[in-house]
This record gives structure tokens, C-alpha cells and sequence, in this order.
């Protein structure tokens, strides 16, 4: 019944999940089995940069919830991805223990270089993983659930919401700047040495890293087609559609909301602490609302409102990013601010929705009552 | 799982859901079910209801008419918490202020509302609309983690007799007909159960026949609930009204039978002019 | 839209730029015959002997030329020379080693043989009152001002007392006067008689003079009457909450000032964002475009620093104008009714402006030249002191608000403006093209923020990234004030303007701009819609 409802009724996610299992599976044999000089050998680089899109698809997932459902646009989901990321550094940090440059038993680099003499508060515990990873997931949730509450009561909604999220992240990073703040300041957290006890840049760290992505991101998929399969995903729907017409049925938009904008807010956490190890730093300018926007054009470019578009435009961008980053960088942020208007413009459902139209238009005839997955899954 | 759980009861405590005592069976000894009383809204100056005295009666159905901008749409936004009055006081029963209540409340205690363009929500099919404005919990936890009741779905189907939309049942909703979408949206104020139903011009727009089916309609549903109706087209109030009620200027100008209020100079003066 | 907004400033420089010349072309004909006299003095300065030099010096002061002065102190300091093969030509040498001519200032290289001309310590002496006289009894404030400001410095004897008397009889500028004062208070403040020294400190007791507070705080401490101990410290105290007092003007002039450049870039906002419900994220990359108009323009015509804000402002407003329009052509009016979609799509816009100023500018920051007039400050008294160029842009932004009110307000394409965000098929069925009120709007919005760009080159250098530091700034003015109503924008803008410079001595600048940001989002609890909100049914 359960597996009916998460998986089979929705026909792209499960090729988009096997697709991943399918990666999850072959990289590692192809990274640890194949010998280096043979054409199926992947490279430990490439398992990182494939373990880095995960971790993003996994936050494209968090934001196409919010958006492709709710239709709630956060700028700022950036902060949350930072701050799951920043409560990862920081146990990694700790864990650096005396190898530090300056060797100071428990305080990081930067501490001593600034002449500190003891741990601030907001850093203890952090030295134990478990503490680490419910930080992950509260720290991002606990903002979600203050500014969320905050915005959602007095309605802040549509573009404004859009832009006070965006100040959010924007007064995040300017305070992470700040080297009295205690998180490393411009240069941030690095220099990690374990994770675990593991070396942090061996090799099987890394594949381990790169499955756990995997596995979260599935986890994270099926949670989240949990959320959008049920009641309150029709809830939500309606929201999007006609708010207050929601309010009048006698729902409390404002909690579906919240509750939402926080689970939304710790997945991103969750993307983030996975991504921080694998990237081996973290720095204020993962908070710049720039990098938040860029989220929701991921989402915008695979197709909003289907989860697994999320995913197929999370890894689309980023390789293309990758291609002409190498290529030519300074026309990176041609093609990314063309694809804003493109996306936009010509293609409102994104890849997905390109996709579908061409299915579609292949067996007109065939078929009259097919609609978009979209209407098909909620039968 | 387990944290969501702790999240949601912390959420309970930390924003306490203001339900007044909706469980207590409504008190309406003295006859009225809603008392609107010296209502005013202004909008910079302008006064959309000025001094407004309404009371509707259990069970009854009741026609508001009144030219336009005679504050209508405004005394319903009042009724149902999405605009708060200046001045004035608003009773549902003897006991529930609705004035402290936020929509959602107000919904959930037994007003339910149809808009004057008919909002349904049109990704959604047809059951799906129904299956949202069931009266069930409507708490976060409880969407997520529970489906509806046999009895609940037992009721979706025979309120989807009662608006006949069986065969469209699972369609999306944007693809009825324009009169098709006025029926959900009061097959969906049904399944809410409300004591009250407030309806905005529910024939704007509907073919003779239409009309005549929502006229059935909205009279067989008199006595069990109470209904007010706002509409411009006198024929079809004539067809349904016991009791008018002629808005002017955010006041009431006139209340009686249909006969009474045509024949009152007042209400000549206002309609026809000089 | 540029006929119904510029004209009028228009008119005011072209009436300055007829002006101008004809005041330099008058003072030219009255130095004209100053000019034999001066070259015949300072001839006489060099030739004289040592004995009858002090004369030459006495006749060359009484010549009215510019050039007195500089001759002056360049003989003061040992810089005057003649020129070894011809007697009759005096040189000046410059702090980097070359020469010049000391009657014209034109300058004649290094290979020159010299002979400097000697002064002794009395004509030091002499030269030294002559010059504090001259700067004394100058024709600019500012010169008169600074001359006595350094004569407190460099300690008040009875040479000055005497000259800073004489000045006092006839001044007129109620700075400079009151620095005289001051000057003399504190020159008795050194008498041996107490009675002297209390009316001093008495005369003192309003002075900001700097060196005041030094001299009272001696009094205080070590004078030998406990009377005049007394009133030193008094007289401190009131000076102190004077300077507290002008420390706040001055912390609400900063204020005012950020305000006008946000409420700069924030007016083209309003109207894009509040009367078209159109969100334009592209708005910082537009002022990006008039700032780099102005540095063109400096580019172009290098020699007219003077007159290139006169031409930037319509060049500037043109420009992003025009680029806001094909924006909104190729764009956003594919988009109208759907905010969320337009903000992503003029974002992606903004990466394309801004990539394009980066290829085409260079990555690195270009400083734009400040005109002389914007340069300099506007001395009030000597704690008190307003940069103008902020007060130009300050009075800049106000024009600009009023001059948009106005078209709006007073113009038909105002009135067509106002209609179509009102109701545009309403408006659309009365005959109003409502696409080309759209395109225009939306011009006019740009064109301001090309404005701003312009103002904001006179205050910080033009980079590719110069636009998205004020985008979230501006937005939240807006917010703050309430979409759709111009006077809300204004509001917010000094408001928060003046929020920010008062927290941030205490919280830091970075602190401050977050504490803002905080600040308002709590606002929006209380104030969902902004300061003036727009109700009934236009609300919707």
C-alpha cells in the first residue's frame, strides 16, 4: 500500500531513484574494483564531485517542496544548507584536536590566532558526533520554525516573503564575516582531518561519504513523496492554488506552512552537512544569496512541482556548471542568467515539463485523458 | 519520525490552537444565530459598513440585495474573519465572539463560505476538493499521518449525489463547467457541515436551468443550516426568498418579504433613482 | 518620459553655463592690469638689497593678484629663485623638485640654473603676519576660517591678538567670528590677572574650538584660584553637551545622507515593484549602468570634470532608461501576474548585466573624479562640518522625489500610469495603450535608478558589483514603507537611513545592518503592509 503510494504510482521518481541506486552502486566498484588505467575506472575526484551533486539534489529536493508545492519562494534556503554545514565544520573542527597549526589541544586555528582562551559556549559539545548531527537538523529547524513563524503569522507571503528570506541569508553571511562571531570568520571552517576517526581525504571515506549522500537523498525523496502523497499534501497543494480559499475550509494555513518551511529547512541541513566533508571547507559565502537563488534555479530548470525534477535539474545545472567553469569561467554566469530567463520564459515546467510535451505529442492520438503525472499520481 | 512527533507536541504548547468551545452545542435559545451589531469598516476614510445591524435566524434563508459597493462582500469578509470591523460586534450563538477568531477557526466552528467567483482548487479533482473540506481534524499531524474515516468517505459520496457530480468524481476540478465548479464549491461548503452558509452570488454566470437546479438546491438546505444568499438577479431571489434584507451604503435600508422591500419608496429610490 | 522629467534642470545649467563664463571673463580684465605691477614687484623683491628687501616685500603686498600669497610663502619657506641668465625672471620650486614661473604658475621643468633669493628671520617674521593678515582679510570664509584655526594652533601671541583683533571689528561671517573670539579668550586665558581669566572661560563657554576643551581641562586642574578652577570646569561641561548635541546633528546628517542614496536607488523600485507589481532584481545592475555612464562620460571628456555630472544625469537616466525598456519588452511583459517568475527572470538578467560590465569594464573598481564644487565640506562651526557632496546628493534624491511625484501626480502619462496599475482592462477599455504605459513606466523606474547610479559614483567607486550592494537595502525600503505609495518610500528610507547610523557607533556597521534587518522583520509583525498601507479592495 505504502510502496504503492511512494513509488510505483509515480513513474519518473522511480527511474530517477533507480538511476541513483544504480550510481550509488557502480561508482564505488568502478572507483575501488576497476584498476586506474582501465576506460571504467572512475576517479576519486569525480566520485567528490558526483557525491557534491547529490548533496545538492538533495537541497534542489528541500526547495521544490516548499515551491513546487507549497509555493512558498525562500531565497534564503542557502542559510539552512550553511548552517547544517557550519554544525558538520564545527565537529570536524573539533576533531582536528592538537594536529591544529598551533597545536592547541581544543581550540581551532583561528581561536588562538585571535587570541582566545577558551571555547565559547555555542561550540561545546560539538566534539561528539551524535551532538553534531541533531544540530544539523535543530539549528536550521529551530530558525525555520522562528522566522517561519514570524513571517507566515502575519502573512507574509509571495515576492515579500521571497525577499525577506533573501535579507536573512544576506544579514547571516554579513554576521559570519565577522571574526568575533567564532565560526573562522572570511576563511571559515577547514583544514579537517577526520570524520569518525577516518581520514578525511582516504579514499574509502570518500566512497562512504558519496553512498551516505545517496542513501539521504533517497531517504529524503521518499519522506518528502510521504508528505506530498498525503492529506496534508493536498492541503498544501490548495495553498499554492488559493490560500485563502484554504483558510476557509478551516485549515490553519499558517502551520501547514511552518511545519513545512521546517522540514524543508533541516533537509537542506541535512544537504549541507553532507556536502561540508566532501568539499573539505565552509565559509560565509555559502550563506551569499546568490548561491540561494541558484537553487531555485535548479528547481525551475528541472520541473517545480514534481519532486523528482528537482533532482534531474540539481545534477543538469551543476554539470553544466562544471562543463563551463573549466571551459571558460567568466561565461558561467552568462549561461546561468540566461537560464533564469529561459527557464522562465519558454520552459515554465522545466526539463520535466519539456519531456512530458514531447511524450505527449508522440501518441496524441493514442491516448485523450492522459494530463501531466501531476493530475495521473493523484488518482 | 520520533523528532517530527516531538516537534509537533512542542508546536502544540508553544502555539496553543485558541479553539473556543466549538464542541458545546451552539446556543441559539433566543432565536439568531448571528448577531452582526453596529458593524463599521472604513477603508481610508470610506466607509464600506457603516453602523450595520443584521440577525439571522436558525434555520432560515436569507437574501441580502443591494447595489454595488453597498458593502456585501465586505459584511461577509467580516462574518468570516478575513476583515477585522472598526467598531461593532459579531456573535455566532449566544457565546462565540467571532471577532477574536481567525478564519480558519470561524470555518472550523460552522461558517462556511462560497466566494463570489467560484474558488475550487483546480489541480485537484473533484473528490480531492470534497475530501479537503471534509470536517475532519485539520491539524497538520493528523493530514499527514491519517486518511478519512469510511464513514467520512461514505459522506463525500453522497454529498456528491446531492450537487450531481458523480460522473465527474474524479476529474480535475479545473475542467468542469463554470456552473459544474459553483456546485462543488457548495458541494464543498456542504461537507463541511456548517451551521451557516454565507453564498455570493452562487447563480452569477449559470444557464436557466443552472439557476433553477441551484435554486432546488439552496432551498432544501434551509431548516438544516442556515443559508444567506447575496445576489443581483431579482428573479432568482424572488424564486428562493422568505426574508430580504437590502443593503445601501453599508447600512441596512430595508428588511421584510420580497413584496414588502419592492414596495418600499426607500428601496424605488436607491434602485430606479429619482 | 525624459521630455517630462528633465526640462527643468535642463534650464538651471544652461542658465549656470552662460553664467559662469562671463564672471570668469569680468575678474580676468580687473587682473589684467594687476599683472605688470605684480611682475614689477616681485622683480624688485629679487634685485633689492638685503636692507631695502622688507620695503619690496611691503610693496608687493599692496598688488592685488592671486599670485601674491604663493610668492609669498614660497619665499617664507626658501622655495623663491631667480633665474641665473635672466635677472629679471623669478622661479618657484614645487615640493617635487621642478619649477615654475612665480608670476604665472606655468611651469618650466627642472634644467634651470638658479640663484635662490635669502630672507632672514625678521622678514620671516614679517611675511608670516603679512600672509595671516591676507588670509585673513580673504574673500573666502572657508580661507578666513582655516587662517584662524592656525594661528590657535600654532599658539596666540600679541603679534596676532592684534590682527585677529583688527579682523573682528569688521568680520562679518559669524563663524569666523567666533573663532576670533575664541582665539582671544583663550589668548587671555594666560593672563596673570584672574579676573581676566574668568571672563575667559566665561567667553569660552560656547566654543568649539578645539583647543579649547585642552586649555580649559589645565584651568581646571591646576590653576592656582579655586573661582577660576570652578568655572573651567563648568564651562567644560556645557561645552561638552554642546559637542554632544552637534555629534547628533551630525549622526542624523550621515543618516539623512545614507537615506537619500537609498531612497535614490529605492524610487525607481517603487514605481517597478509598487505601482507595476513588477519586482525587478535587475534594478542594482541599472544603477550599475548610470554609474558607469558617468565614468565614460568623465572618460570622454576629460577636461570637463566640472560640467560631466550635468551631462552623466540625462546620459545616465537615458541609458538605463533605455535598457529598462528592452527589458521589459523582451521580458517582463511576458510575465505580468506572475511575480515570482519575473523575480527569477530579471535576476537571471542581473547575472547578465553584471558579467557583461566585468568583460567590458574590467573586474576591478573605476573611481569617478569629484567635481570641485561637490568637493570639500561646509564648515558650520569648528565641531560641525557637512561634506557637500553628500549634501548635493542629499538635495539630489529630494529633487528627484519630487520631481517624480509631480509626473506622476501632475502628467497624463502619471494619470495613465495610475490608472493601469489600478485596473488594467478598466483602463485598457477607456483607450489607454496600456503596453506602451508599461514599457514607459517601467523606463521611468529604470532612468531613476540610473540616477542613482549617477549620485553613487560621487560616493563610492563604480564596479560591476556596485548595484548589489544597495538591491536588498532598497527592497526593504520599500517593504518598510509600503508598496505603492511614494511618501512611504521616502519615510522609509531617511528612516532607516537614520536607524542605521545611530546603531551603528555602538553595534559596528556590519552588526548595525543586520540588527536592521532584524529590527524589521519584527516590524512586519506589527505593520504587515509597511508604514502606508494601501486598503479595500486596491489592496487585493
Amino acid at each position: 500500500m505504502l510502496t504503492q503510494r511512494l513509488l510505483l504510482s509515480d513513474r519518473g521518481g522511480m527511474i530517477v531513484l533507480g538511476l541513483i541506486v544504480l550510481m550509488a552502486i557502480v561508482v564505488p566498484v568502478c572507483n575501488l574494483l576497476v584498476p586506474s588505467d582501465s576506460a571504467f575506472h572512475v576517479s576519486t575526484y569525480t566520485v567528490t564531485l558526483l557525491g557534491k551533486f547529490l548533496c545538492f539534489a538533495l537541497l534542489a529536493l528541500s526547495v521544490d517542496l516548499i515551491w513546487g508545492y507549497a509555493g512558498i519562494l525562500s531565497l534564503g534556503h542557502g542559510a539552512f544548507f550553511a548552517l547544517g554545514g557550519y554544525a558538520m565544520g564545527m565537529y570536524l573542527m573539533r576533531q582536528i584536536g592538537d594536529r591544529g597549526e598551533y597545536g592547541h589541544p581544543v581550540l581551532p586555528d583561528f581561536m588562538v590566532f585571535l587570541n582566545w582562551d577558551s571555547l565559547p559556549w555555542y561550540w561545546q559539545g560539538f566534539d561528539m558526533f551524535w551532538f553534531a548531527a541533531l544540530m544539523v537538523l535543530l539549528v536550521p529547524g529551530l530558525l525555520a520554525l522562528v522566522f517561519g513563524w514570524l513571517a507566515f503569522r502575519s502573512r507574509v507571503t509571495g515576492v515579500y516573503f521571497a525577499i525577506i528570506t533573501q535579507a536573512l541569508t544576506y544579514a547571516l553571511m554579513l554576521a559570519f564575516f565577522r571574526n568575533e562571531m567564532g565560526f573562522g570568520g572570511n576563511n571559515g571552517l577547514t583544514d579537517f582531518k577526520d570524520i569518525l576517526g577516518f581520514s578525511i581525504t582516504a579514499k574509502g571515506t570518500r566512497i562512504s561519504l558519496f553512498v551516505a549522500s545517496a542513501l539521504m537523498l533517497i531517504l529524503g525523496y521518499l519522506a518528502c513523496r510521504y508528505i506530498v502523497t498525503s492529506r496534508m499534501g493536498r492541503v498544501i497543494v490548495s495553498i499554492r492554488d488559493a490560500e485563502s480559499r484554504t483558510r476557509f475550509c478551516g485549515y490553519k494555513v499558517e502551520s501547514y506552512k511552518l511545519w513545512l518551511f521546517v522540514f524543508s529547512s533541516m533537509l537542506a541541513g541535512i544537504a549541507g552537512a553532507l556536502y561540508v566533508p566532501q568539499v573539505g571547507i565552509i565559509n560565509p559565502g555559502e550563506f551569499s544569496p546568490l548561491n540561494s537563488i541558484e537553487f531555485v534555479v535548479w528547481v525551475a530548470a528541472g520541473g517545480r512541482g514534481t519532486l523528482f525534477g528537482a533532482i534531474v535539474g540539481a545534477f543538469s545545472v551543476n554539470y553544466a556548471k562544471t562543463l563551463f567553469t573549466t571551459w571558460s569561467p567568466e561565461s558561467w554566469l552568462f549561461v546561468l542568467g540566461a537560464l533564469f530567463v529561459i527557464v522562465t520564459l519558454i520552459l515554465p515546467q522545466g526539463l520535466v515539463g519539456l519531456f512530458d510535451k514531447l511524450k505527449r505529442e508522440k501518441k496524441t492520438e493514442s491516448d485523450n485523458s492522459e494530463e501531466s503525472t501531476e493530475s495521473k499520481e493523484a488518482l | 519520525m520520533n523528532l517530527i512527533k516531538q516537534a509537533h507536541q512542542f508546536s502544540q504548547r508553544a502555539l496553543p490552537v485558541r479553539d473556543p468551545n466549538f464542541g458545546k452545542p451552539l446556543d441559539t435559545s433566543h432565536g439568531p444565530i448571528l448577531y452582526v451589531e453596529g458593524v463599521t469598516v472604513s477603508f481610508d476614510g470610506f466607509k464600506a459598513l457603516n453602523n450595520l445591524n443584521l440577525y439571522v435566524d436558525d434555520g432560515e434563508l436569507r437574501c441580502i440585495i443591494g447595489p454595488n459597493g453597498a458593502g456585501k462582500t465586505t459584511m461577509m469578509d467580516v462574518i468570516t474573519g478575513k476583515t477585522r470591523p472598526d467598531e461593532g460586534s459579531v456573535y455566532f450563538g449566544q457565546q462565540i465572539d467571532l471577532l477574536g477568531l481567525s478564519e480558519h477557526q470561524i470555518a472550523r466552528g460552522g461558517i462556511g463560505r462560497k466566494f463570489q467567483k467560484p474558488t475550487i482548487f483546480e489541480h485537484l479533482s473533484v473528490y480531492e476538493n470534497l475530501e479537503l473540506a471534509t470536517s475532519a481534524d485539520k491539524r497538520v499531524w493528523f493530514t499527514l499521518t491519517r486518511s478519512l474515516s469510511g464513514e467520512q468517505k461514505d459522506r463525500i459520496g453522497s454529498v456528491v449525489e446531492q450537487i450531481g457530480l458523480k460522473p465527474e468524481l474524479y476529474r480535475p476540478a479545473g475542467l468542469l463547467s463554470h456552473g459544474q465548479k459553483q456546485w462543488l464549491e457548495i458541494g464543498m461548503l456542504l461537507m463541511q457541515s456548517p451551521r451557516v452558509l454565507l453564498v455570493d452570488e452562487p447563480v452569477a454566470g449559470m444557464t436557466g436551468e443552472e439557476t433553477e437546479r441551484t435554486a432546488e438546491l439552496l432551498t432544501s438546505l434551509a431548516g438544516k443550516h442556515s443559508v444567506i444568499v447575496v445576489e443581483h438577479d431579482m428573479a432568482f431571489v424572488r424564486s428562493i426568498a422568505r426574508q430580504v434584507t437590502v443593503l445601501h451604503q453599508g447600512s441596512v435600508l430595508a428588511e421584510g418579504t420580497m413584496d414588502q422591500v419592492q414596495n418600499n419608496p426607500k428601496v424605488i429610490e436607491v434602485y430606479l433613482g429619482e | 518620459m525624459n521630455t517630462t522629467g528633465q526640462p527643468r534642470t535642463h534650464i538651471g545649467r544652461l542658465f549656470l553655463s552662460l553664467l559662469l563664463p562671463l564672471l570668469l571673463c569680468v575678474c580676468t580684465t580687473a587682473y589684467a592690469q594687476n599683472e605688470e605691477a605684480l611682475a614689477e614687484q616681485a622683480r624688485a623683491i629679487a634685485q633689492a638689497s638685503l636692507m631695502k628687501r622688507d620695503d619690496a616685500i611691503d610693496a608687493l603686498t599692496q598688488v592685488a593678484h592671486p599670485r601674491v600669497p604663493v610668492i609669498l610663502s614660497a619665499l617664507l619657506e626658501g622655495n623663491l629663485y631667480s633665474d641665473d641668465e635672466d635677472e629679471n625672471r623669478i622661479l618657484i620650486e614645487r615640493a617635487d623638485g621642478s619649477l615654475e614661473n612665480a608670476l604665472t604658475g606655468e611651469s618650466l621643468g627642472t634644467d634651470i640654473d638658479t640663484k635662490r633669493i635669502p630672507v632672514t628671520t625678521r622678514m620671516r617674521t614679517q611675511i608670516r603676519n603679512i600672509l595671516a593678515r591676507l588670509n585673513l582679510d580673504s574673500e573666502n570664509t572657508q580661507t578666513r576660517y582655516e587662517a584662524v584655526q592656525r594661528m590657535i594652533k600654532e599658539g596666540i601671541d600679541e603679534n596676532n591678538v592684534e590682527l585677529l583683533k583688527a579682523r573682528g571689528e569688521v568680520e562679518d561671517a559669524r563663524l569666523v567670528n567666533e573663532t576670533i573670539e575664541s582665539a582671544l579668550a583663550l589668548y587671555d586665558l594666560q593672563s596673570d590677572n584672574e579676573r581676566v581669566r574668568l571672563s575667559a572661560i566665561k567667553s569660552l563657554r560656547g566654543s568649539l574650538v578645539g583647543e579649547t576643551r585642552n586649555e580649559l581641562r589645565r584651568l581646571r586642574d591646576y590653576d592656582p584660584v579655586p573661582a577660576v578652577q570652578e568655572a573651567a570646569a563648568e564651562a567644560l561641561e556645557s561645552i561638552q553637551t554642546k559637542l554632544e548635541f552637534y555629534k547628533l546633528v551630525e549622526s542624523i546628517f550621515f543618516g539623512l545622507s545614507l537615506g537619500s542614496v537609498l531612497l535614490l536607488a529605492a524610487i525607481g523600485l517603487a514605481i517597478t515593484f509598487g505601482v507595476m507589481g513588477v519586482i525587478n532584481m535587475a534594478h542594482g545592475e541599472l544603477m550599475m549602468i548610470g554609474a558607469y555612464t558617468t565614468w565614460v562620460i568623465q572618460q570622454l571628456f576629460p577636461d570637463q570634470i566640472a560640467w560631466s555630472l550635468a551631462m552623466a544625469v540625462p546620459a545616465a537616466f537615458l541609458v538605463s532608461g533605455l535598457v529598462g525598456i528592452a527589458i521589459e519588452r523582451g521580458v517582463i511583459r511576458f510575465l505580468y501576474g506572475r511575480p515570482l517568475e519575473t523575480l527569477l527572470a530579471t535576476f537571471g538578467l542581473s547575472l547578465i548585466l553584471q558579467q557583461a560590465a566585468r568583460t567590458i569594464f574590467s573586474p576591478l573598481n573605476r573611481s569617478v573624479e569629484l567635481p570641485v564644487w561637490m568637493s570639500g565640506s561646509l564648515q558650520l562651526n569648528p565641531a560641525l562640518s557637512l561634506t557637500l557632496n553628500r549634501l548635493y546628493i542629499l538635495a539630489f534624491g529630494l529633487i528627484v522625489f519630487f520631481l517624480l511625484m509631480a509626473i506622476l501626480k501632475r502628467t497624463s502619462l502619471g494619470l495613465k500610469v495610475r490608472a493601469v496599475s489600478q485596473n488594467r482592462s478598466m483602463a485598457r477599455a477607456v483607450g489607454v495603450r496600456a503596453s506602451w504605459v508599461d514599457a514607459m513606466t517601467f523606463g521611468l523606474g529604470s532612468g531613476i535608478a540610473g540616477v542613482a547610479g549617477v549620485a553613487l559614483s560621487q560616493l563610492t567607486n563604480v564596479g560591476p558589483n556596485l548595484g548589489q550592494a544597495y538591491i536588498i537595502d532598497s527592497f526593504m525600503v520599500v517593504v518598510f514603507g509600503g508598496v505603492g505609495n511614494l511618501w512611504g518610500t521616502l519615510v522609509g528610507a531617511m528612516g532607516l537611513g537614520v536607524i542605521n547610523k545611530f546603531m551603528e557607533p555602538w553595534a559596528g556597521a556590519v552588526l548595525a545592518k543586520v540588527l536592521v534587518l532584524v529590527m524589521l522583520i519584527l516590524f512586519i509583525q506589527k505593520r504587515p503592509k509597511g508604514l502606508f498601507p494601501q486598503k479595500g479592495r486596491a489592496a487585493e
